[in-house]
């Protein structure tokens, strides 16, 4: 691990560095870009251009993309309702994820899904699934697949804190113990579920790491705003599941700056709690990393340049992007491509 | 040609598509070494080995869970519900989660998997483990019932469940586990979404499905017997597609329609069948629709009271009697 203490210069660092410029620029890029798609989103919402409900993750863009830069192609990830930063770390574009979000022909799923399924199989991207915990055994069984073929691909399933008090959490981590799975849970702990404190309903004070110890797995509490932190996890995590060395349970500690959804001012939390964590914002965090590593001002300001211009083309091709049309409306309830149910 | 028992025939039904096809790998509890509590998938273990087959915890969430994410990547698993009753602790993953994928991924994703599960009563085993619950699986847009009444049926459409590129559940009947029936030798491979006359008629049509296919047989016969009435029979076999046509043709022929559903009476499967037939045939109907049912009811474990409230053949055939001659 590179070590960024003592007095050595940022090109020092540099050539001491596991990860890379290379990738450190990635990270940065996407927790910038997702950043920018999110606030665009809550923009739509304002101008009534996204209907139904949104679930954001800003103030958590280090945990998807640590794990995005950290996943290859072939890894598949599975996602919950709060999936859109998950969806662009696979490299999904963005008019897809807003398009879906406006319910746009353009979306990823051309409208049928909305904001709390965005799937892009080609990315990568198994589907968001918005029943609390559903999606923890789906990413068995395509780990159970991938065990099965002999295929390298690692099952990513990330999930929120509330997610640890379902019945299918603790299945899911028993069974991919048990059969030694490909598969990496990852809880994003950003200390609600919903509009509670995870504290007030939780008999462990780290609600995914304090259980790993029942299902013989190790015990892993990592900082989810340092992008740095994140993706060494995750290549750990993804090596070990490679070479059949079984699941991974990861807490990460984070934050989402915004409500549970788009009706939810967050009035729940305490004075100053908000404040206390912008400070630890993990963009704030990654262009610092970045400075410390000298990388030039200009290369962060055009990365941070570029993806509003990217949000802004996304915006207005998501405008410019008809609604579904009406044939979709009975299409793909069935294989044969309907939705005859009989003769 | 054989004699196969409904158990066997489950058996052999998996192991002709485990042998046809590796992608098919099979999940469930106790389902691998002791094979199964109903000793349907008996030597399975043993021929296909720990890989294909294999045991699992208590735990129905992941079990559904499992077999779909790896029907999304490639396999093509069958699941075990042991009864059809645990079906409601899982219910998340046939309602909103299997149900949904190929809808709300807009075709990206697909899930072909087959759910097995004992369904039905008449085994005394109490309100828990006797239910019949193929209406419940029947309200889902998404996927496909199926409820086969013979050994030969049960081959041929585990066969085409397995090959069917979308979710099939499959009811076996735990009171038919123990019937015989012959089975022809060599590959069997069926059609989902086709009825069977199993009994051609004149004077009405008696729709049944699984367990109460043989009392509705029997009841046919007595109504012949006794009363002179010519009865057809239909075995429906799958509820998801429903096969309206064969309902509607023999509906045309007979003028009389009787439903026989184990299910408890409420939105019973033979509902649906009712209204379909209102709307489309009134004008071949000579008389009301009949349904015969469970009465909405749980079931009791006493062997008296079960039988009284299951359909019989006895009270398939008075009722019938009854109306026709009332």
């Amino acid at each position: 691990m590179a070590s960024a203490a003592g007095a050595t210069t940022g090109s020092d660092r540099l050539r001491n560095d596991d990860i890379g410029l290379d990738r450190r620029l990635e990270l940065f890029r996407l927790q910038v870009e997702i950043r920018d798609c999110e606030k665009r989103a809550f923009d739509l919402f304002l101008q009534n251009m996204i209907k139904g409900t949104s679930h954001l993750s800003i103030g958590q863009e280090a945990v998807a993309a640590g794990f995005g830069v950290a996943m290859r192609e072939g890894d598949k990830s599975f996602c919950t309702y709060r999936g859109h930063a998950h969806t662009l770390a696979r490299g999904a574009s963005m008019e897809g994820m807003l398009g879906e979000l406006m319910l746009r022909d353009i979306g990823l799923m051309r409208g049928k899904g909305g904001s709390m399924h965005l799937t892009s199989v080609e990315h990568g991207v198994f589907g968001s699934y918005a029943i609390v915990g559903a999606h923890l055994p789906i990413a068995c069984g395509s780990a159970w697949r991938a065990q099965y073929l002999g295929d390298k691909d690692v099952a990513v399933c990330f999930f929120g804190d509330g997610t640890t008090n379902i019945g299918a959490f603790h299945e899911a981590l028993n069974f991919a113990a048990v059969w030694k799975l490909p598969v990496i849970f990852v809880c994003e702990n950003n200390l609600y579920m919903e509009y509670t404190p995870i504290s007030d309903v939780t008999a462990v004070k780290h609600p995914a790491a304090d259980r790993a110890a029942a299902y013989g797995l190790e015990r892993i509490v990592i900082d989810g705003n340092d992008a740095d932190v994140v993706y060494r996890t995750a290549l750990d995590a993804l090596q070990k599941a490679r070479e059949g060395g079984g699941p991974s349970l990861i807490e990460c500690l984070t934050y989402r700056h915004s409500g549970h959804s788009r009706g939810d001012p967050a009035k729940y939390r305490p004075p100053g709690e908000l404040e206390e964590w912008l400070k630890r914002d993990p963009i704030l965090i990654y262009r610092q990393r970045l400075q410390e590593f000298d990388v030039e001002q200009e290369t962060i300001d055009s990365i941070e340049t570029e993806s509003k211009r990217k949000v802004e083309a996304a915006t207005e091709a998501c405008k410019a992007s008809p609604p579904a049309p009406v044939e979709l409306l009975t299409k793909d309830v069935y294989a044969d491509g309907g939705w005859a149910w009989r003769n | 040609m054989a004699e196969l028992t409904y158990r066997d025939a489950v058996t052999r039904g998996i192991a002709q598509e485990m042998e046809r096809d590796t992608r098919v790998v099979f999940l469930g509890e106790d389902v691998a070494k002791a094979g199964g509590v109903f000793k349907t998938t008996v030597g399975l273990y043993e021929r296909f080995g720990p890989l294909r087959v294999r045991d699992t915890p208590i735990s129905e969430q992941a079990i559904l869970g499992a077999a779909m994410g790896a029907a999304m990547t490639g396999l093509r698993p069958i699941a075990e519900i042991m009864f059809a009753d645990f079906l409601a602790v899982c219910f998340d993953y046939v309602a909103n989660q299997m149900s949904k994928l190929r809808y709300m991924s807009n075709g990206q994703l697909s899930c072909p998997l087959v759910i097995r599960t004992g369904n039905g009563g008449g085994v005394r085993f109490g309100a828990q483990h006797s239910q019949s619950i193929e209406n419940w699986t029947m309200m889902i847009p998404g996927i496909k019932v199926v409820a086969p009444s013979s050994p030969v049926d049960v081959i041929g459409l585990m066969a085409a469940a397995v090959r069917d590129p979308d979710p099939v559940i499959f009811h076996e009947h735990k009171a038919l586990y123990a019937t015989k029936g012959e089975v022809p030798d060599g590959a069997i491979v069926d059609t989902i979404g086709t009825a069977k006359i199993l009994r051609p008629g004149r004077d009405c049509t008696i729709i049944a499905l699984a367990l109460m296919v043989p009392r509705a047989l029997k009841a046919a016969e007595a109504l012949a017997n006794e009363h002179g009435i010519d009865a057809e029979v239909v075995d429906l076999r799958s509820l998801v597609p429903l096969d309206t046509q064969t309902i509607l043709n023999s509906v045309a022929k007979t003028g009389r329609l009787f439903t026989v559903e184990e299910n408890p009476r409420l939105c019973g499967w033979g509902a649906e069948i009712a209204s379909i037939v209102a709307d489309e045939a009134f004008w071949d109907l000579d008389g009301p629709i009949v349904r015969i049912t469970t009465p909405h009811i749980p079931l009791p474990a006493a062997d008296h009271l079960e039988d009284l409230a299951l359909p019989s053949a006895a009270r398939i055939a008075d009722k019938v009697q009854r109306v026709l001659n009332g």
